[in-house]
């Protein structure tokens, strides 16, 4: 099984995010970049896949050249080799043109399935690993929880609002990630030391047979950052007891926030 | 000049989201903006009946692609037919709920088409041809406003973020000629609980967090039935194994805004937080004064959740007798 995992690197989701004075960005010295929580299980799921079935796991991602730190820890839980597409004319690409590029440095590989995170938890797109197999023209199932590979098909349970549906695919097949999917494993030094030695591509958009203007400016632009409303913290309800606290609770919730 | 807007309905076994009726409304409001019609788009199977309702919401005509083949939701035939009604309609923007189904959809779509897309927008603006988008990023850390512009743009809004506005007209139902085409992806089997209300659709949000203490998340359950919300629940008591992973609420979980959301032994972890920023009103209930979720909440109760949360509950049922 030859298996690609998309990937990108994000900060940690127990950072917090401040904009930058531009308004349009975000603050980037002093955070921790982890690889998206989304990305790590379809690392994981990969790994799985390849000591059930034999074969390769290739992790590939878009970005600056810090994101070499995010495909070298997929590299040190187990995958074989990584690409990673850093080229300036990629920069600020919305999430079709991350997705085009994705496309185009895959367009010349052999691959049986591709595993992409459902979203990464920066932008929340929800958009890259379905675009990416649109345009490589193979079909996609999203929001999978549970997988598994026959005769050169895969069957997914995948999470929908109230419950779960399965569906099959003919491979080559992409599909997305959900919680519960697995439990990442973590690294361990030997990982670390063998992942040193793996073999980790850089490549620009030329490498890919893409010109920078092939990448012209998206449709989706960010014009500001706001924070969202800040509440000034709460009014503490007092009482006697527990019953008067439930009881002024529920008025006030009824009289003054009329949400009950 | 464009045709119309599009709203692309939702439905399971012929009965719409309550997020369908959140797209037409916001469809129609865009629409009159634009100077345009509404036209809802459908697809299922023996769903013609059903789509008549579509015009109380604002849609002038009710497109409906009626198929065996679209019986059950498959992005490929889905995006097949949609794909071919846009081509015939020339719309200049299309409305999707942004729920699993709809997000779903609408990336396929928008690499096909080369249509900008942005998803769980909580507000849209019609400026000189483009849009302006408001949605949340980093779990809803943030709120950003994003800017739409092509030929053709394409929203998913999140639910429960816009309001529901009925109308006095019936629309006209075209039938579209779907053809579904060659898929590959194959429908199994669904095992769906439509009597549980989804979190990201639900009005009242009772979530449990590592002050539950166990896997008996029944003093919430009570709480939320009584409401009729849903039962959440933060990432340790996911990660305990006391909750399934799509009860989750925050930067990795689901993000919601419900109108009520009451944290309970949720001590207010920033990704917690940002989850929970767009509900309308925060209560928090917890042993410990010092814990963050109060400086986030409207309302905060120091306590005991297992004596508060009954007694709530019970004064909740005596002010709906």
């Amino acid at each position: 099984m030859e298996i690609v995992v998309l990937l990108k690197q994000v900060p940690a989701t127990e950072a917090f995010i401040e904009i930058a004075d531009d308004g349009v960005s975000v603050k980037t010295q002093n955070l921790k970049w982890v690889i998206n929580p989304y990305d790590e299980f379809a690392v994981e799921e990969a790994l799985r896949i390849r000591e059930a079935h034999g074969g390769t796991v290739t992790v590939v991602s878009v970005g600056a050249e810090k994101t070499v730190e995010a495909i070298r820890t997929a590299l040190a839980m187990g995958a074989d080799k990584g690409i990673l597409i850093h080229d300036t004319a990629a920069q600020n690409l919305d999430g079709l043109g991350v997705a085009r590029v994705l496309a185009a440095a895959l367009k010349g590989t052999a691959f049986d399935l591709i595993i992409a995170g459902q979203r990464a938890v920066d932008d929340d797109n929800f958009l890259v690993g379905p675009a990416v197999a649109e345009f490589l023209d193979i079909p996609h199932l999203s929001m999978v929880v549970k997988q598994e590979l026959v005769d050169g098909r895969i069957r997914c349970q995948r999470t929908v609002e109230g419950g779960t549906l399965v569906v099959e695919a003919p491979l080559p097949a992409l599909f997305t990630t959900q919680r519960g999917l697995n439990e990442p494993r973590y690294t361990s030094l030997p990982g670390i030391m063998k992942a040193k030695r793996k073999p980790l591509e850089t490549k620009t958009l030329a490498d890919i047979g893409l010109a920078p203007d092939a990448l012209a400016a998206g449709g989706v632009r960010i014009t500001a950052f706001r924070l969202p409303p800040q509440r000034t913290g709460g009014r503490m309800i007092a009482g006697d007891s527990a019953q008067a606290k439930a009881a002024e609770l529920v008025r006030l919730l009824h009289e003054e926030a009329k949400v009950v | 000049m464009s045709q119309a807007v599009l709203a692309v309905a939702e439905q399971n076994d012929g009965v719409f989201r309550k997020v369908t009726f959140e797209a037409l409304s916001e469809g129609r409001r865009i629409a009159d903006r634009l100077g345009v019609e509404l036209a809802a788009v459908v697809l299922g199977n023996g769903v013609q009946a059903a789509s008549a309702e579509l015009g109380r919401y604002g849609a002038d005509r009710i497109r409906v692609a009626d198929h065996p083949a679209l019986a059950e939701y498959l992005n490929d035939a889905y995006c097949n037919v949609l794909a071919a009604v846009i081509a015939a309609e020339k719309p200049a923007v299309v409305v999707f709920g942004a729920t699993t189904q709809g997000r779903d959809l609408a990336a396929r779509l928008s690499a096909r088409l080369n249509a900008p897309l942005a998803v769980d927008c909580l507000a849209i603006q019609v400026t000189d041809g483009a849009l302006q988008v408001t949605r949340p990023m980093y779990g809803g850390k943030l709120l950003a406003d994003v800017r739409l512009e092509g030929p053709l743009k394409l929203v998913a809004i999140r639910p429960n973020a816009m309001a529901i506005t009925p109308t006095e007209k019936a629309g006209a139902i075209e039938p579209v000629a779907a053809e579904p085409g060659p898929t590959r992806t194959v429908f199994v089997e669904k095992t769906l609980d439509t009597g549980k209300v989804e979190l990201t659709e639900a009005d009242a949000i009772v979530s449990g967090g590592r002050g539950m203490g166990s896997s008996d998340f029944s003093v919430l359950e009570n709480l939320a039935g009584v409401l009729g919300g849903a039962v959440g629940a933060s990432r340790s008591a996911v990660d305990e194994g006391w909750r399934p992973a799509s009860d989750q609420v925050g930067q990795t979980g689901k993000v919601v805004s419900p109108a009520l959301y009451m944290a309970c032994g949720i001590s207010g972890a920033i990704q917690h937080l940002a989850g929970m920023s767009s509900a309308k009103v925060i209560v928090a209930i917890n042993k410990d004064p010092e814990a963050p979720i109060f400086a986030k909440a409207d309302y905060g109760i120091v306590g005991d959740l297992f004596e508060l949360v009954p007694l709530i509950t019970a004064e909740i049922q005596k002010l709906k007798a």
